[in-house]
């Protein structure tokens, strides 16, 4: 197959940084790379004419040339920028520019048993556990950013809780992209092992008016029994593309709490997979908010393998001015998975003329016995609750802002750790027309 | 403080409201009963100042201000309160949120400060208890998920706290089992004073046994057929609304 987006220039760079690869010593990754690159090289990127991509185009991608940046020490970082997105309760995993910064990182008193560190790092140290893990979870993943991630990967994170380990606070990792037309990319990978619990969060932002691209691929391998909680913050600038995918694997009773906030870059995409084993489950929350001329492009595939499994998905749109917005949600119940009860939920508010969803949400059920709903709305506010809030005094237009903010905030209600829905509600704040909102009325 | 003059409200073109006078003096309540699509809801959606309807002939004042030409917010600020039939879930925006926001706007229409946050809280609470209502309440978000009984609790505890000068309740005995009933009315009444007027809006007289009307008036195909006192009520209840409605035919 080739009717992709040749990317010439990316796979021409590549022979100059193969070899300043992290894990250069280990051939079953070399090999990996390798085999990566050379379905990268004939594929490309991802063309409009696959149907997983049908209203996402990428062919900006070849044309910018963005390329991997050597030298760390050349960063920007904006202070401020890091601070306003940093949790004060959390363990804190800062990267910039591809690179982890320990110096900026807040890892002390992590229990000694579970292991954090960089993708680097890894490769040296637990090459072993990364072997058995890496790639595990991306089994019939075949489009081109895949290939891509998995050739050029330079940093990322590694996490290793073990056993009947409970994390009390979560880890948040900070990926910040300090330089114009860098490239970065990222493979983290996440085994929470049986019985174990876990709270990651990730960060995405970038130096204000920079272009780059970051393809950060999440693989999480998800134990008996054991539960992750899994939040995204995506709040990049208006001049990057960001592509983003999460690959989860469920084992028996293993549970998923994932909550992606998507404020936007001028391209992002959002992909999140999760197979479920026998009675998994997995709750996927979103929020994506677009203006100007953002495409936000979220992308969600849950694979109910076994009986019993119980999975919820709700995602919110509020797109703007001429900002598009894209969801495309599957659910595949397999023939095995009776008793399978799903349900996924697509709401989208439009406020300007302008602005456009494409929204696809598919059951594809091969079981007799399951409980699967879905539904989708495309709508402006509700005229109803404009009046209610008139009738309390509130003005029409703080009325709508009020509504507007609402109809996001549902989805930050849903945040358990009440610093990280502080965090939200700031973004949140920032980013709608204040007219009448008051922050301090709000918690 | 109320007057309602030769009212004519019209919806795309179709008259429900013809001609309809009333006056509410401070202190009063006035309770408006009628079968179903006389134009009870009508009549207190137009007082409210909800968008959609055309008043075609006739005047309302309020306070001696021209109410028609006052959008539904500065109304609400002017005192003018109405308690939902059907109160709107608003997720994502809490019962507190709103209430600070809605007291601290009638507070800046007066020319007052912002109230003081304990203060509001020390309010807030006392009225809860008031209504029977768990505090926990006021931190969820606007009616969502509430029972029937509840959202008109939350209705009442609304009016408690902002102190309006006209309540204007629709139909608030709808959906209310005999207990919350009794609580609810007990809101209404612990809110009469001299000043404060209520037009209770209802199409049965059970409200009527526990906060007890000055007058009653009958409304029946945009009319007013029937004024009298609360015996009103009670005939209404044993007989019906056919009678009233052949005798003004």
């Amino acid at each position: 197959m080739n009717n992709g987006i040749q990317a010439k220039n990316y796979s021409a760079e590549y022979q100059n940084i193969a070899e300043v690869l992290p894990g250069q010593q280990l051939n079953w990754l070399t090999a990996q790379r390798e085999a990566a690159f050379e379905k990268f090289s004939t594929q490309g990127f991802p063309s409009p004419r696959e149907e997983e991509w049908r209203y996402t185009n990428v062919s900006a991608l070849e044309k910018k040339q963005f390329a991997v940046l050597a030298g760390a020490e050349e960063s920007r970082l904006d202070e401020q920028l890091l601070a306003d997105h940093t949790l004060q309760d959390a363990w804190v995993m800062v990267i910039v520019d591809g690179h982890f910064k320990a110096e900026l990182s807040v890892l002390q008193d992590l229990p000694e048993t579970v292991t954090v560190c960089s993708m680097t790092e890894a490769l040296h140290r637990h090459p072993e556990q990364v072997q058995a893990g890496l790639g595990t979870t991306l089994a019939g993943q075949e489009h081109g950013f895949i290939h891509f991630n998995t050739a050029w990967f330079s940093g990322g994170l590694f996490l290793h809780v073990p056993e009947h380990t409970v994390l009390q606070k979560p880890l948040q990792i900070i990926q910040v992209t300090t330089r114009e037309a860098a490239l970065i990319t990222t493979r983290s990978l996440l085994l929470i092992d049986a019985h174990a619990q876990a709270e990651v969060i990730e960060t995405y932002i970038g130096n204000a008016g920079i272009s780059y691209l970051l393809s950060a691929v999440n693989e999480v391998l998800i134990a008996e029994n054991a539960q992750l909680t899994l939040t995204k913050i995506q709040d990049e600038t208006d001049k990057a593309y960001h592509f983003g995918g999460t690959y989860v694997k469920q084992a028996r009773d293993a549970r998923l709490l994932q909550h992606s906030f998507s404020f936007g870059a001028l391209l992002a995409r959002n992909e999140i997979h999760c197979d479920l084993q026998q009675a998994a489950e997995c709750e996927l929350n979103g929020l994506y908010l677009g203006r100007k001329r953002q495409l936000i492009d979220n992308h969600t595939r849950i694979n109910h393998l076994q009986p019993n499994a119980r999975s919820r998905e709700t995602y919110k749109g509020i797109l703007d001015q001429r900002a598009r917005g894209v969801f495309q949600g599957r659910v595949l119940v397999c023939e095995d998975a009776q008793k399978t009860d799903s349900d996924m939920q697509n709401r989208n508010l439009l406020l300007s003329d302008d602005a456009e969803v494409d929204t696809k949400p598919q059951l594809e059920i091969y079981a007799d016995d399951v409980k699967c709903a879905h539904g989708v709305t495309v709508g402006q506010l509700d005229e109803q609750s404009v009046f209610y809030l008139q009738s309390r005094c509130v003005d029409a237009t703080t009325a709508r802002n009020i509504l507007t903010f609402a109809f996001a905030n549902e989805m930050v209600d849903k945040v358990a750790w009440q610093s990280l829905r502080q965090l939200l509600l700031k973004l949140l704040l920032h980013r709608f027309p204040q007219t009448g909102m008051r922050k301090e009325w709000l918690s | 403080m109320l007057s309602i003059e030769n009212l004519h409200v019209a919806i795309e073109d179709k008259e429900i409201l013809k001609g309809i006078s009333l006056d509410v003096n401070p202190g009063e309540i006035h309770a408006i009963m009628g079968p179903n699509g006389s134009g009870k809801s009508t009549l207190s959606h137009v007082l409210s100042g909800k968008a959609g309807y055309q008043v075609t002939t006739g005047k309302i004042t309020y306070k001696g201000l021209n109410l028609t030409a006052m959008e539904p917010e500065i109304r609400a600020r002017e005192g003018i309160f109405l308690a939902f039939q059907y109160p709107v879930e608003i997720p994502g925006v809490s019962n507190i949120y709103l209430l600070k926001a809605a007291l601290n706007s009638i507070r800046k229409h007066q020319g007052l400060d912002e109230v003081d946050a304990i203060d509001f809280l020390s309010i807030v609470k006392e009225k809860t208890r008031l209504l029977e209502m768990d505090e926990k309440f006021l931190y969820r978000a606007i009616n969502e998920g509430f029972s029937s009984g509840e959202k008109k609790r939350n209705e009442i505890l609304q009016m408690a706290v902002l102190e309006p000068l006209l309540c204007i309740l629709d139909e608030t005995d709808s959906g209310l089992d005999i207990d919350a009933l009794k609580i609810v009315a007990a809101g209404i009444n612990s809110l009469r004073t001299a000043q404060r007027s209520f037009v209770m809006i209802t199409h049965y007289q059970r409200l009527l046994d526990y906060v007890k009307p000055d007058f009653v008036h009958v409304l029946a195909h945009g009319r007013i057929v029937k004024s009298g006192g609360p015996e009103l009520a009670l005939e209404l209840e044993s007989k019906g609304y056919g009678w009233v409605e052949e005798q003004a035919a």
